[in-house]
C-alpha cells in the first residue's frame, strides 16, 4: 500500500464527509432546535437534486444561461427543499410540539408522499449535474496526482458551511434566539420572541442545507431512486455518532463515517456497512449522546 | 392465570372461527393474499405493538429481525437457490431461524439499551437499513441484490406449504398463538414490570428492577415473535430479497402498527389486513402505481387525527355510543 494510495483513499473519505456533513448538519440544526426529528430529510435532498435538475437541464441546453445554469440550479435546489421544508413545519409540525414520536410519524408520512410525487413527476431515470468549467475535470495534488477539482471544492463548500452556520449560531442575533430556543423555548417567547417564525426559519435553513447537498451530491455521483433512504440513513448515524445539534459534533461525525466508509470499502469491500454500525454501536455504548452531545435536560 | 376476561374470550372465540371459517367463504386469492398476507406481516407488526404499548419502546427494527429469520431460514433451506452449504432440514432449519431472530432482538435491544424515544426510534432505523444494505452488498452469505429464491416451506401433513388452505391455517395458528402470548405475557411478573418501565423507569429502577435487562429480554421476545412473521413472510413470497427488508418494508410494518392502533395486539392485524387491501385495490382508487402516496396520506391522517389508529377510534365510538369506559376498550390487555 503505498503513501499516494493511502492519501487518496483518505482524500476520498474527507470528500464523502463533506457531503455528509452538508446534509447532515440541516438534519442536526432542525433537531438541535425544535426536538424534531426529520425523518423526511432524505427527501428533502431529493426535492433539491430534482427541481434543481429540473431548471438546470433546460438552461444547460440554452445558449446564453449555460455557464451560469449550475449556479442557478443549486439555489433553485436550496429554495425548493426549503419552501417543502417549512410548509412541513407550519402545516403539520408546528401545532404538534413537543410530541416528538408523532412528528417523526409525521414526517414518515410525508416522506413516503414526497418521495412518490417525485417519482411521478420526474420518473425514475438516474442524470446528473455538470458542474461549470471552473469546477470540471482533474487537478494536480501534490503527492496524489490529478484528483478531480470537484471533490476538492465539496471539501471547502463543507468548511463554508459549518464556518458560516457556526457564525450564524454564535455571532448573530437570530443565532442567539436560536440558542435561547434550544434551552427553552417558553421563555423565549415569554420575551416576546416570534417562536413559531424562528421555528420556521430553522426548518428552511436546515431543509435547504438537504436541498444543497442534493445538487452537490448529484453533481458528484448520478442521482438516482433509492438515494433519500440512503442519506436519511447517513444523516441518521452521523448525528447519533457525533452528538446532536452540535456542528461540532457533525463535522466530527461526518468525518468518522465518510473515512470509515471508504477505508472499508477498500480493506474489506462486502463488509464496509457493518464498519459504520460498529463504530456507530460503539459510539453509543460509550457516550450515549454521541461523542460532542450535551446531556438532555 | 386469567389472560382476558369471560366476555373478551368469547368475543376472541367468535372472531377466530370466522377467520377459521374464511376458506368456506372466500375464494383462494383473498385467502392467500389478503388474509394470509394480513397475517403473517401482521405478527411482525404484532411484536413492534408489543414493545411499544407495553415497553413504550418504538422500534424500527423489527422488520431486520423478521428479516435475519428470513434470511437464516432461506440460507439453510434444502430447496434454496442458489443452495447454501449449510443445508438443514425445515423441521430444524425453522426453529434456528426463529432462535437467531431472538438472539438479533436481543442484540437490538442491547445496543439500544441506554435510549429512548426518539433516539431509539433513530438508532433501530439506522440499524435496520444498515442491515439491508448489508444484505445487498454481501454476496457470499446473502447473495447480494438477488437474495435467495425458492424457499418454499416445509410440506404439512404431506401438502406443499404452497397450497392455499395449508399456507392460510398455519398462518392463522402461528398468529393466533403468538397473540395469545403475548396477552399472557403482559400479565406475568415480567410483563407488569415492562409496563412498570414504561411509565417511569427510573422508578421501576429504584424498586429494584434491573430496566436494562428486561428492557433486552423484552426485545428478544419481540425479536422471537417478528421471527416467526419473517419465516412466514420469507414462505410467502417464496424468497427474500434486500428490498423486502429495506426502508420502505421497515416502514411498511410502522404504518400497519399504526394504522391498526398501537394501543393493542389486535390493532397490528387489524393494520396489516387494511395494509394489504389498499396494496391490492390501490390502483383502482388512485391510478397506476401511486400506491404509496395513499399509504402515506392515510398513514398521515391516521396520524394527524387518530394517534391511536383504527383501534382507537372503534374505541371512541364505543365508548360515545355506550358510554362505557374508553380507557378500559382502548387499553385492552394492559388494564383488567
Amino acid at each position: 500500500m503505498s503513501l499516494q494510495f493511502i492519501l487518496t483513499v483518505t482524500l476520498n473519505g474527507l470528500t464523502l464527509a463533506s457531503l455528509y456533513f452538508i446534509v447532515a448538519c440541516g438534519f442536526s440544526l432542525i433537531f438541535g432546535l425544535m426536538r424534531t426529528v426529520n425523518m423526511a430529510h432524505g427527501s428533502l435532498y431529493m426535492v433539491g437534486a430534482y427541481v434543481g435538475f429540473a431548471v438546470f437541464d433546460p438552461l444547460y441546453a440554452s445558449s446564453v444561461w449555460a455557464s451560469q445554469a449550475w449556479l442557478i440550479g443549486i439555489l433553485a435546489g436550496i429554495a425548493a427543499a426549503a419552501l417543502v421544508g417549512v410548509i412541513m413545519q407550519v402545516a403539520f409540525l408546528g401545532w404538534m410540539q413537543g410530541q416528538e414520536l408523532r412528528q417523526a410519524l409525521v414526517t414518515i408520512g410525508l416522506s413516503i408522499i414526497i418521495a412518490d410525487q417525485l417519482l411521478a413527476r420526474f420518473g425514475g431515470n438516474p442524470f446528473q449535474f455538470f458542474a461549470p468549467d471552473m469546477l470540471f475535470g482533474p487537478v494536480q495534488v501534490p503527492l496524489i496526482g490529478r484528483y478531480p477539482v470537484f471533490r476538492l471544492f465539496q471539501v471547502g463548500l463543507a468548511i463554508a458551511v459549518g464556518v458560516g452556520l457556526w457564525l450564524l449560531l454564535n455571532k448573530t442575533k437570530l443565532g442567539i434566539v436560536v440558542r435561547a430556543g434550544v434551552d427553552d423555548r417558553q421563555m423565549l417567547a415569554a420575551c416576546g420572541i416570534n417562536v413559531p417564525l424562528v421555528a420556521a426559519t430553522v426548518f428552511a435553513l436546515g431543509a435547504g442545507l438537504a436541498g444543497l447537498g442534493g445538487v452537490i451530491g448529484a453533481t458528484a455521483q448520478p442521482m438516482a431512486l433509492g438515494v433519500d433512504a440512503r442519506f436519511l440513513l447517513m444523516s441518521l448515524v452521523v448525528v447519533i455518532v457525533g452528538g446532536m445539534g452540535s456542528i461540532g459534533g457533525t463535522a466530527l461525525g461526518a468525518l468518522l463515517i465518510g473515512l470509515a466508509e471508504q477505508w472499508g470499502q477498500v480493506l474489506f469491500p462486502t463488509y464496509s456497512v457493518i464498519l459504520t454500525f460498529v463504530i456507530m454501536a460503539a459510539v453509543l455504548a460509550v457516550w450515549p449522546q454521541g461523542l460532542l452531545g450535551r446531556k438532555p435536560t | 392465570m386469567i389472560i382476558m376476561s369471560t366476555r373478551r374470550w368469547a368475543l376472541t372465540a367468535i372472531g377466530l372461527v370466522i377467520l377459521l371459517a374464511l376458506p368456506l367463504l372466500l375464494p383462494n386469492f383473498w385467502l392467500v393474499n389478503i388474509f394470509g398476507r394480513a397475517l403473517v406481516y401482521g405478527i411482525v407488526a404484532l411484536s413492534l405493538t408489543f414493545l411499544a404499548h407495553y415497553g413504550g419502546f418504538v422500534s424500527l427494527a423489527q422488520t431486520m429481525v423478521a428479516g435475519v429469520a428470513g434470511y437464516s431460514v432461506a440460507m439453510m433451506a434444502p430447496t434454496a437457490i442458489p443452495l447454501g452449504d449449510m443445508a438443514l432440514p425445515y423441521a430444524l432449519a425453522i426453529p434456528l431461524a426463529v432462535f437467531a431472530a431472538t438472539m438479533a432482538g436481543a442484540i437490538v435491544g442491547l445496543i439500544a439499551v441506554n435510549t429512548r424515544e426518539i433516539y431509539l426510534l433513530m438508532i433501530t432505523l439506522a440499524l435496520a437499513v444498515g442491515f439491508s444494505l448489508f444484505a445487498q452488498s454481501n454476496i457470499t452469505w446473502f447473495n447480494g441484490y438477488e437474495g435467495i429464491r425458492n424457499i418454499v416451506g416445509p410440506e404439512i401433513f404431506g401438502r406443499p406449504f404452497r397450497t392455499p388452505l395449508v399456507f392460510y391455517y398455519t398462518a392463522l395458528v402461528v398468529a393466533a398463538l403468538l397473540y395469545l402470548l403475548v396477552l399472557y405475557v403482559v400479565r406475568t411478573p415480567f410483563g407488569l414490570v415492562l409496563q412498570a418501565i414504561r411509565d417511569s423507569d427510573r422508578r421501576t429502577a429504584a424498586i429494584g428492577f434491573h430496566v436494562g435487562l428486561h428492557r433486552i429480554a423484552a426485545f428478544a421476545l419481540a425479536g422471537f415473535i417478528a421471527g416467526w412473521g419473517g419465516v412466514l413472510i420469507t414462505f410467502y413470497n417464496i424468497g427474500i430479497t434486500p428490498s423486502s427488508i429495506g426502508l420502505w418494508a421497515t416502514v411498511g410494518v410502522l404504518i400497519m402498527a399504526v394504522i391498526g392502533g398501537l394501543g393493542h395486539p389486535l390493532g397490528a392485524f387489524i393494520g396489516a389486513l387494511i395494509f394489504a387491501l389498499m396494496d391490492t385495490f390501490a390502483s383502482t382508487i388512485i391510478g397506476h402505481d401511486r400506491f404509496n402516496t395513499l399509504i402515506g396520506m392515510v398513514f398521515l391522517v391516521i396520524v394527524l387525527l387518530s394517534p391511536d389508529g383504527i383501534w382507537g377510534v372503534g374505541g371512541r365510538l364505543a365508548a360515545a355510543l355506550g358510554g362505557r369506559n374508553r380507557n378500559k376498550n382502548a387499553d385492552g390487555g394492559a388494564t383488567r
